[in-house]
């Protein structure tokens, strides 16, 4: 609306501003025409007096033009001169004058506008030189006219394009609000709508909805998370809490170390649990860590692999190291090598002897760990990755389960009875996220391979040479 | 051992001055760093257990301002921040070593033993004699009653942790610290299998064993005759 205003006042302004400047020039020139034409006659009145000047003006009316003669004597008789005769207010006039006039036209007799100046010569004679306007004033009427309809029209479209425009707008952020209330008011599935124009406005929406969507997944990913804290916590404390309680009701046990010891024990595995909590969420929200330093991957690898090697001789498993060409990476060593550590412990837990796999039929089972890189490390790309494979011939976990085990506290069903957070592989995923890298988990036909692969830039790192198998 | 414990939490404290007593250690309490750094002033104690959030002044500023102040006593920091972050700064700060809340009381004790005895070992030190058993730090020989033992070079590291901190317990924890340089918790029994295998090697054929496993608490290497 105020735009609308504004937009009138200022075509107003420069309509009128024109209009004036355009008068002002035309009326110039009709006082020049008119002033050029006196100067002529002039000369001819002081050479030859009125008969002269009267033979000059009835020369020039022979051609007809716009511009008017009179000459009258002092009692306005006329002598010469294309009007006939002047009335009684212009008779006393002076100077420049402004009037209307009859004349035969071409339909008749019409009505025009002159505008003249009149001078008084000797003996009371009247010399009027004038020009007629009438096309002048027309035209000039014409263009008034169509600019005050065409501004009558603009003002108009203006006002109704904008109300258009505007609901429009209006219509479709009122859209946006409504849904960002539903949302407050606690329910994330809405959407904002979107109309498929492709515009600004639709991509906005589509932001917002992928930002909705991001934010939906994280608080769900936090509700279920919450909900297994529930579970995982809860258990082992109301388990503790039953057992110290019955030790105190029970009056004949004087001696409760075993309780105590037992109660020492689940605070542990709750302290660890809670420590893995801490860890992955910690990771979670940083992008980099502080303790990010070179180091030669396959060292680490091996050092790890040598950490375990007679413990998983111990579970009657064959520990097997496939070493490729090393790489000397920025990571966190700490971090990498528990994420290292994590895997190997879950292929001696879950791909032990016990299990009934065919690694354990032919006696040991077999726990691989290759180290190298990722494509063979002779590609010229830039891009290259360090990849860490961990497979056992275990059970191993159905293709549907995968995603599960990665989950936090993802214990599969047959996993329940063994000892463990359940944390695992999700720190094992986040510290691979962390390093810009992923976790991959699949069949190793029996049995599980577990993928760890961490880019990095060849420019930026130098190579460290190959490492004997 | 003069321990000063600085711990802002009385309850914790006390727990922790009781059971270091009855471990046979006079302890001295502060209750915020700026007392702490008043007492290590006086420089009558022999380890320093100092927890990271203090009032009055922080538990890491503390140390600094000690270091800056020359006092090398060794520093044990107790934090609830257990982040391998959070243990390079305190080090940075001039902490000798590092324990997460909540800890294992004889986790605490065997760090602090370490801490006094590392205080007072000396660096140019050539071997350790442990009974009839002689490690050789230069020749990286390990010979029990005239008998050569072959060790792998990680098991001559961790019987040589082990010796330098004789007669003193040593936890599974702090065995991973410094043998193999990971501060991560392993969910399993992986250090006791290697300490079997180091124990198959040093004591098997020996009428004595040395190499003791210490209930609840991790090893420790003792000639008990």
């Amino acid at each position: 609306m105020v735009f609308a205003v504004l937009f009138a006042a200022a075509a107003t302004l420069v309509i009128v501003y024109i209009s004036w400047n355009s008068n002002r020039v035309l009326e110039g020139r009709l006082k020049q025409t008119i002033l050029a034409e006196t100067l002529g006659l002039a000369e001819q009145y002081r050479s030859g007096g009125v008969t002269k000047l009267a033979k000059i003006i009835n020369r020039r009316i022979i051609t007809p033009s716009n511009t008017l003669y009179l000459v009258t004597d002092g009692d306005g008789g006329w002598i010469a001169g294309n009007v006939k005769a002047l009335t009684r207010e212009l008779w006393d006039a002076q100077g420049r004058v402004e009037f209307a006039y009859q004349r035969n036209g071409a339909r008749g007799r019409e009505m025009r506008h002159a505008v003249a100046r009149i001078y008084r010569l000797a003996k009371g004679y009247r010399l009027m030189v004038g020009r007629d306007v009438e096309d002048q004033r027309q035209f000039t009427q014409i263009i008034r006219n169509a600019v005050l309809s065409g501004l009558a029209f603009m003002v108009l479209v203006g006002l109704g394009g904008g109300w258009l425009v505007s609901r429009d707008l209006l219509r479709r952020i009122d859209g946006g609000t409504r849904t960002s209330r539903v949302i407050m008011a606690g329910d994330m599935s809405q959407r904002v709508p979107i109309d498929g124009s492709g515009d600004e406005f639709d991509r906005l929406a589509i932001n917002l909805n992928a930002m909705l969507e991001r934010i939906e997944q994280l608080m769900n990913g936090l509700r279920e998370v919450s909900d297994n804290i529930a579970h995982d916590l809860k258990t082992p404390l109301s388990r503790m809490r039953n057992r110290v309680e019955t030790a105190l009701r029970d009056k004949s046990r004087v001696d409760c170390r075993e309780v105590l010891e037992k109660t020492i024990e689940e605070s542990d595995e709750l302290i660890r649990t809670f420590n893995a909590l801490l860890s992955i969420a910690r990771l979670e929200a940083r992008s980099n860590s502080n303790n990010f330093a070179l180091n030669d991957l396959q060292e680490l690898v091996s050092g790890v692999a040598e950490l375990y090697e007679p413990l998983a001789e111990q579970n009657n498993m064959q520990l097997v190291m496939k070493s490729g060409p090393s790489a000397n990476i920025n990571v966190d060593r700490q971090l990498l090598g528990q994420a290292i550590a994590n895997l190997i412990e879950n292929a001696l837990k879950y791909g032990g002897s016990d299990a009934s796999s065919s690694g354990a039929k032919n006696g040991r089972g077999k726990l691989t760990i290759e180290a190298g890189l990722w494509p063979s490390g002779k590609s010229d790309d830039k891009q290259s990755a360090f990849f860490i494979v961990v497979s056992d011939e275990g059970e191993g976990i159905a293709k549907k389960d995968i995603e599960l085990a990665m989950k936090r506290f993802g214990r599969l069903e047959k996993s329940r009875s063994k000892p463990g957070t359940g944390l695992g592989l999700s720190l094992v995923s986040a510290v691979a996220k962390l390093h810009g890298g992923t976790l991959s988990l699949d069949d190793n036909q029996p049995g599980l391979v577990a993928r760890l692969v961490i880019p990095f830039d060849k420019d930026e790192f130098a190579q460290s040479g190959q490492t004997p198998i | 051992m003069r321990v000063l414990l600085v711990e802002d939490d009385r309850e914790a404290a006390l727990y922790l001055s009781k059971a270091l007593a009855e471990s046979g250690h006079s302890v001295k309490i502060a209750h915020d760093g700026e007392e702490g750094l008043e007492f290590a002033r006086s420089k009558e104690h022999d380890v320093l257990i100092v927890d990271r959030m203090l009032p009055r002044l922080d538990g890491l500023a503390m140390i600094e301002t000690l270091r800056t102040e020359a006092i090398g006593v060794p520093v044990l920091i107790l934090s609830a921040l257990g982040e391998v972050d959070d243990r390079v700064k305190g080090l940075k700060a001039g902490g000798d070593d590092y324990l997460t809340k909540p800890y294992a009381f004889t986790e605490l004790l065997a760090r602090v033993e370490a801490l006094h005895r590392r205080d007072s070992f000396e660096q140019g030190q050539t071997g350790y004699q442990v009974g009839d058993l002689v490690l050789d730090r230069l020749t990286r020989q390990v010979v029990r009653r005239d008998r050569n033992i072959l060790l792998q070079p990680r098991e001559f590291r961790l019987l040589e942790y082990l010796m330098r901190h004789a007669g003193q317990v040593v936890t599974r924890t702090m065995l991973l610290e410094n043998v193999w340089h990971y501060h991560f918790d392993p969910q399993t029994n992986v250090i006791d299998v290697h300490i079997s295998r180091l124990r198959a090697k040093i004591d098997k054929n020996f009428d004595t064993a040395l190499l003791k496993t210490i209930r609840g608490a991790g090893y420790m290497i003792r000639d008990d005759t």
